[in-house]
C-alpha cells in the first residue's frame, strides 16, 4: 500500500501545476472563455506540447501509455483551474474508447491527430428520455450495404458543438432499454445529416444538442461490436467517473482553501472572522468532507483497471456519491462563509460552486449512485 | 500509488484473522457482537490470551513486549480484532498508562508495573476528568500535597470507566497550585485499596454501570508512585492522548455492525418484503457504507503517512478519524434500531450472570436501544468532537 507518486508522476504533476499557475489564472480563463469555441485553441496546443493529449494512448501510436493515476493528476489540476478545454471529452472518454476500438486502422489514423492537438471529440450518448441510463437509446443505426445509416437525437453533448468527431451510441437491435444491441460509432461531426446546436452550460463550458438525419457511416467507424456495446460504454463511463472525481477534488480543494484564506483575512467586529469558533468548526467540516472525497477519488482511480465490472461499478458509484455529497456541502458552505462576495460573478468561488454542482450531474448524481449501489447490495457483503 | 498489500502483509492479516477467530472464546465475541456488557472475567480472559500470544502490547517498546510492527500491521491487527468482535486489550493499561511508564517511568516502576499491566495482573483505571474539568482538563483541582515521603491526595475524579474492577488508578493531580494551570500538574499511580478512596457508580442512560465517581479523602500515596518529574504531568497526559490515534476510527467495528445489520434486516420483514429490500432503508444504509469506505481510505492514507512521521508526533488529521469514525459508529447504532423497529421498547436490566427470562420480541432486540444510548458517548470521550474540531482548526487550518 502506497499513496506516493512515482518520480515520473511527480514530474507530470509539477509540470501541469506549473502550467496552470502560469497560464490558467482566473483572469486568463475569462479570456479563453470568450474565444469562438468557448475555450482556447492556443491552450489546447500547449496541452499537446506538454504531452497531455497523448497521455493515455499506446506508444505505438505516438502516445505515452499512461494510466488512471496520470489522468487523476491532470484532472485534479484542471479542476483547480476550472479548465474549459475539451480534455475530458477528448482524452478521458475518447481516449478510453479509442484505445479499445475494434479497428487498428482507425486507431492509427486518429490517435496521432488527437495527440497532436488537431482533433477533438464529443461523446453523444444521452437522449431526452434516458437520464443516466446509457442503455436507454432510441437513436438507431441500420445496416446499409457495406456501412450504416444513423438517425436520432442526442442531448447535452459536452463540447459537442466544437468536436471534430462524435462517439455516438445507437441501437442496432433490441428494444429501447435493452443492454443488447447497442452499437458505438465514430461519426464525423461535419458529415451530411448532422445538425448541431451549441449553447453555454451553467458552469461556463459548452454543450450541444445534436440531430442525426440518416447519416452514412462505414464499418470501420464501428468502435464496439453490438454484443459488447453496453459493456464498452460502461467501461468508458467508469473510467470517466474516476476522472470526474479527481476533477471534483480539485474544484473542492480550491473552494476549501479559498474559504479558509477568506476567514483569515476578512475582518468584522474588529477581528478576522476565522477567530469565531462557529465558523472554525464549519471550516473543519468542509475539510473533512474534502478528505473523504479525496479518499474516494483515489479509491476510484485504483479501481479503474479492476476487471470485474460489478466490483468496478460498485467502487465508481460509491466514489461518485461521496463526491456529490462532499461537493455540495463544500460548495454551499464556501458561498455561505464568504457571505455577499460569494454571490458575485466577479469573485472566483461562485464559479467553482457552479462547476461542482454540474459535475455532480455528470454520469449520475449522488442520489442516483446511492440507489444504484443499494440495488447492487452495497459495498459490504452481509 | 498502489492500494495492494504485500504478500507478507496479507499473510499477517490472515494470521490475525485466524488468531482472533479461533483463540478468543466465541462466547465473549458473541457478547460483543450482540452489544451486551462484558464481565471483568471476559475482559481479563481475552486480554490474557492476547498477551500470551505477544499481542496485547504490540506497539510498546520491544524490551517490554512490543512487536516493532509496521503501521500496516498495526492497522490489520486492529481491523481484524474489531471485525472479529474481540474486546481490545484494556485500553487504560495498554494504550494509556503502559506507554507513559515505559517512556517516563523509572527503572523500578518499569520492572514492577509493565509486565503486570501487559498481563492485566493489575487493572488500571483513568483518573483525569473531574466535575469541573472536562474539555478544559487542565483546570483540574484534585490536589496532592507532599508530606513526609507521601503525597496526600484530596479531591474527586469522575467518568472513571470500570473503576469498580480496577486495582490501581493513574491520576492527574495538582502539585503546585501557584503555577500556571498546565504547569502544576503531576502524574501519580494510586493503589485503589489505599484508605480514603471511595468509588461510587454512575448509571448511564443505557442502564449500564460502566462509569464511576472516585473520591479521594486524605489518601496517602508514596512519593515513589510519581511518574517522571513533579509538575510535568501535563506533558505526559498529552503524550498519552496522542498514542494510538489511527485505531480510533474503529472502521472494523462499523464494518462488522453493518454486516450484522444486513443479516438481521434480511430476516426482518416489512409487509411482504425483507426490510433489506425496502428502498429507503437500504439507501440509508448504503450512504453509511460509502462514508465508511471513504473513512477506511482516509485511515489508510494517514497510516501510510505515519511511516515518514517522527515517532510520538501524532498527525492532527487523526482528529478527522475520531470525528468521522464516531459519527459513522453512531449512525450504525441508529440503523440497528431501525431494524428492530417497535421492539426497541422493552427495557431489560442486564445482569452479569446473563438473562434467564424469555426475550420480548426477537432475541437481538434488547440490546438495540441501550447500544444506541450508550454509543452517544463516543463523540464525547477522548476529546469531544468539538475539541477535535478545535484541534483541526488550529493545527491544520491555521485558524
Amino acid at each position: 500500500m502506497d499513496f506516493e507518486f512515482t518520480e515520473e508522476q511527480r514530474l507530470l504533476k509539477e509540470s501541469v501545476d506549473r502550467f496552470i499557475t502560469a497560464e490558467y489564472g482566473f483572469e486568463q480563463r475569462k479570456q479563453y472563455a470568450k474565444e469562438r469555441d468557448g475555450w482556447s485553441r492556443a491552450v489546447w496546443r500547449r496541452f499537446a506540447e506538454l504531452g497531455l493529449l497523448g497521455l493515455p494512448f499506446p506508444e505505438t501510436h505516438g502516445g505515452f501509455g499512461r494510466g488512471p493515476v496520470e489522468l487523476m493528476i491532470v484532472m485534479e489540476a484542471f479542476g483547480r483551474a476550472l479548465v474549459l478545454e475539451p480534455y475530458f471529452s477528448t482524452i478521458v472518454l475518447g481516449g478510453d474508447a479509442l484505445c479499445r476500438a475494434l479497428s487498428s486502422d482507425l486507431q492509427a489514423s486518429l490517435i496521432p491527430q488527437i495527440a497532436a492537438g488537431e482533433m477533438t471529440l464529443g461523446f453523444a450518448w444521452m437522449e431526452r428520455q434516458s437520464r443516466y441510463n446509457h442503455a436507454d437509446i432510441k437513436t438507431t443505426a441500420k445496416k446499409d450495404g457495406s456501412g450504416w445509416r444513423l438517425s436520432g437525437e442526442k442531448t447535452l453533448v459536452l463540447h459537442g458543438d466544437s468536436a471534430d468527431k462524435l462517439i455516438v451510441t445507437a441501437r442496432v437491435g433490441g428494444a429501447q432499454r435493452d443492454r443488447e444491441g447497442i452499437g458505438v460509432f465514430l461519426v464525423d461531426a461535419k458529415a451530411e445529416g448532422v445538425e448541431r446546436r451549441g449553447y453555454p452550460t451553467q458552469d461556463g463550458l459548452r454543450a450541444a444538442e445534436i440531430v442525426f438525419n440518416n447519416v452514412r457511416l462505414d464499418d470501420i467507424d464501428l468502435l464496439a461490436a453490438p454484443e459488447q456495446g453496453y459493456a464498452f460504454v460502461a467501461e468508458m463511463i467508469d473510467a470517466a467517473m474516476a476522472a470526474l472525481c479527481a476533477e471534483a477534488v480539485g474544484v473542492m480543494s480550491v473552494m476549501q482553501e479559498t474559504t479558509v484564506e477568506y476567514l483569515k483575512t476578512r475582518q468584522q467586529f474588529g477581528r478576522p472572522i476565522g477567530q469565531f469558533q462557529v465558523l472554525q468548526h464549519r471550516a473543519v467540516d468542509m475539510l473533512i468532507a474534502l478528505e473523504q472525497a479525496r479518499s474516494m477519488a483515489i479509491y476510484a482511480t485504483m479501481m479503474v483497471e479492476e476487471e470485474n465490472p460489478t466490483e468496478r461499478r460498485r467502487a465508481m458509484c460509491a466514489a461518485k456519491a461521496q463526491i456529490g455529497r462532499s461537493g455540495r456541502k463544500i460548495g454551499e458552505e464556501a458561498i455561505q462563509l464568504h457571505g455577499g462576495i460569494g454571490m458575485t460573478m466577479e469573485y472566483k468561488v461562485g464559479h467553482y460552486f457552479k462547476r461542482m454542482t454540474m459535475l455532480d450531474r455528470q454520469f449520475g448524481d449522488a442520489e442516483f449512485h446511492i440507489a444504484a449501489l443499494a440495488d447492487m447490495g452495497g459495498l459490504i457483503a452481509a | 500509488m498502489d492500494l495492494s498489500f504485500t504478500p507478507e502483509e496479507l499473510a499477517f492479516r490472515e494470521k490475525a484473522r485466524q488468531f482472533f477467530r479461533t483463540e478468543i472464546p466465541q462466547a465473549i465475541r458473541d457478547k460483543v457482537a450482540e452489544g451486551r456488557h462484558l464481565s471483568r472475567d471476559d475482559i481479563v480472559t481475552a486480554h490474557r490470551i492476547m498477551n500470551a500470544h505477544g499481542w496485547a502490547v504490540p506497539h510498546w517498546p520491544r524490551e517490554w513486549g512490543g512487536q516493532d510492527w509496521s503501521p500496516v500491521q498495526i492497522y490489520f491487527y486492529q481491523d481484524e480484532m474489531q471485525q472479529a468482535c474481540v474486546p481490545p486489550p484494556l485500553p487504560f493499561n495498554v494504550n494509556m498508562v503502559g506507554p507513559v511508564i515505559a517512556a517516563f517511568g523509572n527503572e523500578a516502576q518499569k520492572n514492577y508495573f509493565l509486565p503486570k499491566i501487559a498481563n492485566i495482573d493489575l487493572w488500571f483505571c483513568q483518573g483525569f476528568s473531574e466535575p469541573g474539568a472536562g474539555s478544559d482538563l487542565a483546570s483540574l483541582r484534585t490536589s496532592a500535597k507532599r508530606v513526609n515521603g507521601y503525597y496526600v491526595v484530596n479531591g474527586q475524579k469522575t467518568w472513571t470507566t470500570l473503576a469498580q474492577y480496577a486495582d490501581w488508578i493513574f491520576c492527574l493531580v495538582r502539585t503546585d497550585p501557584s503555577a500556571k494551570k498546565q504547569e502544576g500538574i503531576s502524574f501519580l499511580l494510586i493503589d485503589m485499596k489505599t484508605p480514603g478512596i471511595t468509588v461510587r457508580p454512575i448509571q448511564t442512560i443505557d442502564g449500564g454501570r460502566e462509569i464511576n465517581e472516585v473520591f479521594f479523602d486524605d489518601v496517602k500515596v508514596p512519593v515513589e508512585n510519581l511518574v517522571g518529574e513533579e509538575n510535568k504531568g501535563w506533558d505526559y497526559a498529552k503524550f498519552l492522548l496522542s498514542n494510538e490515534r489511527t485505531g480510533i476510527a474503529r472502521v472494523g467495528i462499523s464494518k462488522e455492525r453493518i454486516r450484522r445489520i444486513k443479516q438481521l434486516a434480511a430476516a426482518e420483514r416489512i409487509g411482504d418484503i425483507p426490510l433489506i429490500e425496502d428502498r429507503r432503508f437500504r439507501e440509508k444504509l448504503v450512504a453509511v457504507e460509502i462514508e465508511l469506505k471513504a473513512l477506511e481510505m482516509t485511515q489508510l492514507r494517514i497510516v501510510a503517512a505515519e511511516r515518514t512521521r517522527p515517532k510520538g508526533k501524532p498527525d492532527p488529521a487523526s482528529s478527522i478519524l475520531k470525528i468521522k469514525g464516531s459519527e459513522i459508529q453512531q449512525a450504525t447504532t441508529e440503523l440497528l434500531m431501525d431494524v428492530v423497529g417497535p421492539y426497541v421498547l422493552p427495557y431489560r436490566e442486564e445482569r452479569e450472570d446473563g438473562w434467564n427470562e424469555p426475550p420480548i420480541g426477537p432475541d437481538y432486540a434488547a440490546a438495540a436501544a441501550p447500544t444506541y444510548f450508550n454509543w452517544r458517548k463516543i463523540s464525547i470521550y477522548g476529546g469531544s468532537n468539538e475539541i477535535q474540531r478545535n484541534i483541526i482548526a488550529k493545527a491544520i487550518l491555521g485558524l
